[in-house]
Order: structure tokens, then sequence, then C-alpha cells
């Protein structure tokens, strides 16, 4: 048998550990601390990598969904050359965007420039880590659910804030502006009416508001407080449109008028982060929009046994999804239809008519309670 | 003059506590409607001043018919407002009989006051599509553009091109229509009627556009005059002046239609003059439609376009307003010189007393409204 005669010193280390570790592993395995540790490192992983996935994943698939959605209300046809129906074109797109030369002009404060597509991308990633899309399907199971949804929201209009300012374009800083004001003011009555959906059912938790709507479709939050439900879920839809500066409501961008808005300036991959960052404000919005209005991950059942149990046989992340869907093409189809308001009726629209209707609807929820 | 200079003239003053700036508008921007530059001084969103600035795409266009004959003419006139070529066509076209001393024959007229209608409808479907894409629906814009296609597929049939049509000659055309033009025509018509009910749904009743058009970049009844406005714009502002009605040409005396008025002259009645007017325009078609003879010769008998020295004058009503061609002609075949009185740069002069007071936002609804063609500005 070949010896070899030069000395190994990893051999060696191995040699001299393996036994020393095969000793102490049994009691390693049994150790609380060690456990909770590895047990928390893999769950965070799986996390990030679920939320990643979720958010990243939907993006292509709602660029396709809102191309064919626009070209079918424009009667068109929209992508069909490439792959089935034009299936790869988004990918191509995306390919096209990735490569595309990062250039900033000259005299934009470079820092503040690159960083406002992250700060932008943040909010709607850390808002869809909160919701619940099944039973056992929730990143972070948080009791503060609703304050904190609100408080991370508000987070994306500082990006955009910051893209207007330091890309050195008055288009842009009109558009940062509008935004501004657009942002924080419908963040009023957006929060408005996520505590009416928190005073009916008692709880900030969005597991337990999800629970709370459980069983037939009639006992889902629009349905459940008779005609003021589906009122505030109809306030709900306003004021999301306008908290994710989409159309009608997507003065901040306003092609037409300042030439794209806070991201003139932005191109290739940090533009792809702000159109990214709105398609998924577009998923975590719809969430929100099932979780707390369309009865989360329950299936839609109608009260009649045999038909509830095959509905229930569906797993609740695919009602989940279902729903979520069908939020976003409304938000599409509101985006392909409607004109622009100009950005003084808007906020006029807000502070003199959908936050005294806010007003008005805490206290007729209050009255609910207190009744029922 | 560099792009950031202020234009001449243009000066920045501090009365007020806030600070104003100047805004490039143009001439890359979506909604100028082509290469057209709009110097703007702003106090936050409000305009104080608006500085047109033409030039960008001029061609020489009245510099160059003076080295071409007249038939090459014509063609030049597609190029000034492309939206409505084949009216353009016919006011060149007229403007040369006057000088030859011919008129057409029947058919002919049916012919000529039926494209032009037709280009007069496509014109406005531009204007539809625009005035909504302008206010942020895209899909007005492909909305108005689907009846178009339709229009210019006949344009084609009968013209050989969908938008540079080149099409009138003194005396008569290029050819005869075909033979299907009339039922074409007519499907046409019935397809229209349908379609612009959707239409006038989809933005004449819209709560958001009405909020963003009325009262918004009021123009005078004394201030369109002035200015020289013309079409639709003037009509807006009340005052009851329409070519084919005051001056008419070929046989717009012989058919009957309203000429629609409105008498605030803001942005909401612009958009339904011209709505009104795709009506009149189908009206007239209609009875175009009745009454085309089927027999009888297309054109005049064939003579080489040579004008007698003199001055003569065509004024037409395009979609856009009043189309003038004012022809001094050298004996021979060649102009001493065409000038054409445009529409569109009057519209585009009186922007700045629209606009005073209004946001950026109102500026592009006010652009929209007046429908300028800025190839036809820089000719």
């Amino acid at each position: 048998m070949f010896v070899p005669s030069i000395t190994n010193p990893i051999g060696d280390v191995v040699r001299e550990w393996v036994p020393k570790l095969a000793e102490y592993l049994p009691v390693a395995i049994q150790s609380e601390t060690l456990n909770s540790i590895v047990a928390f490192l893999v769950n965070a992983v799986i996390c990030v990598i679920a939320v990643c996935a979720v958010n990243i994943g939907s993006a292509p698939i709602l660029i396709y969904m809102e191309r064919k959605v626009c070209a079918h209300v424009q009667c068109r046809l929209g992508p069909m050359r490439l792959g089935w129906h034009g299936t790869i074109q988004t990918i191509a797109d995306v390919l096209k965007m990735l490569f595309k030369e990062v250039y900033n002009p000259g005299g934009v404060d470079k820092i503040m420039y690159y960083m406002a597509p992250l700060i932008v991308l943040i909010a709607p990633f850390m808002v869809a880590a909160l919701i619940p899309f099944g039973p056992t399907l929730v990143v972070a199971d948080v009791d503060m659910g609703i304050p904190l949804i609100i408080a991370v929201n508000g987070f994306g209009v500082l990006g955009i804030l910051l893209g207007g300012w330091s890309s050195n374009n008055k288009y842009s800083l009109l558009g940062a502006l509008r935004s501004g004001a657009q942002m924080i003011s419908y963040e009023i009555s957006f929060a408005m009416i996520l505590l009416f959906v928190v005073m009916i059912t008692g709880s900030t938790n969005l597991m337990d508001i999800t629970q709370s709507q459980s069983g037939t479709v009639l006992d889902w939050m629009i349905f459940k407080v008779p005609v003021i439900g589906f009122i505030a879920f109809i306030l709900f839809f306003i004021s999301s449109t306008a908290e994710m500066n989409r159309a009608p409501f997507d003065i901040a961008e306003a092609e037409q008028e300042l030439t794209g808005g806070y991201h003139t300036e932005y191109t290739g991959t940090p533009f792809a982060m702000f159109y990214l960052a709105e398609y998924i404000a577009l998923v975590t919005n719809s969430a929100l929009a099932t979780t707390c209005f369309l009865g989360g991950f329950h299936a839609p059942c109608i009260g009649v046994a045999a038909v509830d149990t095959y509905l229930n046989m569906v797993p609740g992340v695919v009602w989940f999804f279902a729903k979520v869907y069908f939020m976003i093409w409304c938000y599409m189809m509101v985006r392909w239809t409607f004109v622009r308001p100009r950005v003084d009726q808007l906020m006029s629209f807000e502070w003199k008519f959908l936050l005294p209707v806010n007003l008005v609807m805490l206290v007729i929820g209050a009255i609910y309670v207190a009744l029922f | 003059m560099s792009m950031t200079q202020l234009p001449p003239g243009f000066k920045i003053t501090r009365e007020s506590n806030t600070e104003e700036f100047f805004v490039n508008m143009g001439p890359q921007h979506p909604s100028t409607h082509g290469a057209l530059r709009l110097a703007l001084r702003m106090d936050g969103e409000t305009i104080i001043e608006l500085v047109p600035h033409f030039g960008y795409i001029h061609r020489g266009m009245e510099k160059q018919a003076e080295s071409m004959t007249y038939l090459q003419y014509i063609a030049m006139s597609d190029r000034q407002d492309y939206l409505t070529a084949i009216q353009n066509n016919l006011g060149v076209a007229l403007a040369l009989e006057k000088g030859m001393n011919i008129g057409v024959p029947e058919r002919q007229e049916y012919i000529r006051v039926m494209l032009c209608e037709l280009g007069r409808i496509a014109s406005h479907l531009v204007f539809f599509g625009c005035f909504g894409g302008d206010l942020g629906g895209q899909t007005c814009l492909l909305f108005g553009f689907k009846e178009r296609e339709m229009i210019h597929d006949i344009l084609e049939e009968v013209t050989g091109s969908r938008l540079t049509t080149n099409f009138f000659r003194p005396g008569g055309s290029r050819f005869d229509v075909p033979e299907n033009f009339i039922p074409r025509v007519k499907s046409f018509l019935d397809h229209m009627e349908d379609s612009m009910k959707d239409y006038e749904r989809f933005l004449s009743k819209n709560i958001i556009v009405q909020e963003r058009s009325i009262g918004i970049g009021i123009l005078s009844k004394e201030d369109a005059i002035a200015y020289g406005c013309s079409g639709p714009v003037l009509r807006a502002s009340g005052i009851d002046f329409d070519v084919r009605k005051n001056n008419p040409y070929s046989i717009y005396s012989q058919l009957e239609f309203d000429v629609p008025t409105a008498r605030n002259g803001d942005c909401y009645d612009r958009y339904n003059v011209r709505i009104a007017e795709i009506h009149e325009s189908m009206r007239i078609l209609r009875q175009c439609v009745g009454k085309f003879p089927a027999e009888g010769p297309w054109r005049s008998k064939e003579k080489p376009v040579k004008l007698a020295a003199g001055r003569y004058y065509s004024e037409i009503e395009t979609a856009k307003g009043l189309y003038g061609t004012y022809v001094v002609a050298a004996a021979g075949d060649k102009p001493y010189r065409i000038h054409t009185r445009g529409p569109s740069f009057p519209h585009i002069a009186a922007l700045n007393k629209m606009v005073q007071g209004h946001t950026v936002s109102d500026l592009v609804t006010i652009m929209a409204t007046l429908d300028p063609v800025i190839p036809e500005i820089d000719r």
C-alpha cells in the first residue's frame, strides 16, 4: 500500500477533531440554545426567500398581465410574438432593462440618487412579510400588524422624494413634490379605513382579522357589516390606488405632463427597481385588501355543505392568490379606464370628501360595534 | 440660443415671497404634439407666462415651392398638416383651378366633399384620442385610432396611400373612386354611429374630464378674433364662422349641415364642438352617399397645369380651421411664390393668453384642445 511520505496537516486536523465532534454532536443536538439559533437562521432564510419569491416572482407575471389587460381594454392583442401569447416577452424586457447603461445626469447627488430606488423597494417588501397567505403561512405574525403596515407603507414616499430631489431635474422635482403631498394625504384615509376594520374585528393582528372572517362569504368583512362594509371596501380601494401612485391617481408620474415625474432621469436597473416597487406595492395592497375585506385565505363558502366540502379541499393559499389577482385585475381595469384628475382636485378630493367620509365611517363602525 | 438660456424678453421677477422658475417644455416632450418648445415661467405649478418657440422642423416648404411645378407642390401640402392631408390637397387644387380658370364635373365635386369630410372625421378622431390621452386616459388614444384606421383604409383604396394622399389635381383627381367606395363609406357610417355613442359616453359624461376641462383655458370672443383663430377653436368661443357656410366652395352650398358653436370658449366647449362636427360630417356624408352620381365624368378635360400670371387665393375649412393658399403665379408651370395660411399658428399664438394662471396639467389639456399640428406651423 502506498503511504505518502509528506505529512498532511489537514488530515491531522481531521483525525484529531472528527472524533471529538462525534463525541460532542449528540450533546449539541440536544442543546436548546443552539437548536433555537439554527432554527431561527433556517427560518429566516426560508422567510426571506419566500417573501422575495412571492414579490419578485409576481412582478413579471403582473407586467405580462398588465400588458394583456391594457391591450384587451384598448381593442388590441398585446404581446403575441415571443412564446405562447407573448409569455416570454416580459423576460426579454427584464433582460433588456438589466443590460441597459446605468446613467446619471450631471449634477446629481449620487448617494441619494442611487439610494432612492432601494428605499422605495423596502416598504412593499416589509408589508409582504406581515400578510398571512395561509392558515400557517405567515412570515411575521405580529400583534401590531395594522399599525406596522401603516407605518411601513409611509416609507415609500421617502424614496420617491429623494429620487425626485436628487435627480437635478425640474420635472422630477415637481413629480416628487406632487407625490409627497399626495401620498402623505392619502395615507390618512388609508389608515382610517384600516382602523375601521380593526374596530369591527377588535384586533390589529392580521391573522386574527382573517380568522374573524371565517365561515361563509357573508362573514367576509365586505358583507359582514351590511352596506357599510362595502362602502369601506370602496374607500379602501380609492385610497390604496392613490397610495400606490397608480392611475388615475398617478399624478406623480403623469407622463403627459411631467414626462415620467420622479423617475424621469433613471435608467437601467435603478429604473427597474422603481418599476418593481410599483408592482410589488400592487401585490401587497391587493393582499391587504384581501386580508381585511375579502376573507383572506378562506374559501368562498356559500353555506351549502355539499359545495363547501369541495371548496375547502382547495388549499387556502390558492384562494388567497385567486382573490389577490382578482383585486389586481380590478386595479388594472380602473387604471386603463379613467383619466387623471389634476393635482389640486386630487388633494381637495382627499381633504374635503374622503377624509370626512372616513370619519363618518369610523363613527358608524363604533355604533355598529356598540349595538351588535 | 442654447436650451438652458432664458428666451429674450423673459424675466424672472422676484416680487412675491415665492420663487419663480423657468421650465423648458419641449422640444422633446410627450404632449407638445411634435417638436414644439414652450418656455414656461412658473410659480410652483402655476404658469405665469408662456413663450412658444417654433422652427425645430422648419423645412422651408414655401421657398421650395418656388423651384417646383404646381403639381409637385400638391404633394408638399400633404406634409404640412398631415392629419388633414386630403383637405390641404383640395385647398391647393382650388387655388390652381382659379388660375387655370377651370371647374370640375359634378361627380368629382362629390368625391372631393366626401373625402374631405372623411378626412375631417379622421382628424377629429385623432383629437379625441389625444385629448383623452393627454388627460391620462391612454385607452382613448387607441379608441380614436380604431375608427381612423377604417377611414385610412378607405383613403388607401381611393388614393393609394393612407396618410399623405397627394390626390386632388386642378380639374379633377388622380383616379376615379373604385366601385365599392359608396358601399364602404355607407358601412363605415353605420359603424361610426354606434361607436360615437360609446366614445361620447367614455369622455363627454366623465366627471373627471368635465372637472378638468370646464372653465379651463377660456378664450374670449374678442381674443379669438384678435389672434386670428379659426375652425373649432373660434366656434367654441361663440363665433359662427365656417368657410363652408360663409364662403362656400365645392358643393357645400347644396348640402344641409349646421355649424356647431358653443359659448364659453373653454376646453370642454372646444371638445364638444369637435364631437358635434363629427356628427355634422357624418350628416354630410349621408347626403353625399344618397346623391352621388353613378355615371358621368370624374374629371374635366385634361390640360397642362399652367397658370396665367396673377394672384390667386383659395380658402377652405379643414378640420383644424381656415386653410388659405395664396399663389402668386408667374407665367408658366412654376409659381413665383406660394404662401399658406395655416390654422395652427394663430392658435399657438393665443396659448399664452389662455394658460396664464393655470397649472402645467391644464396647459396639457389646453394644448390638446387647440389640436395643433407642428409641421403645419413649421412649414
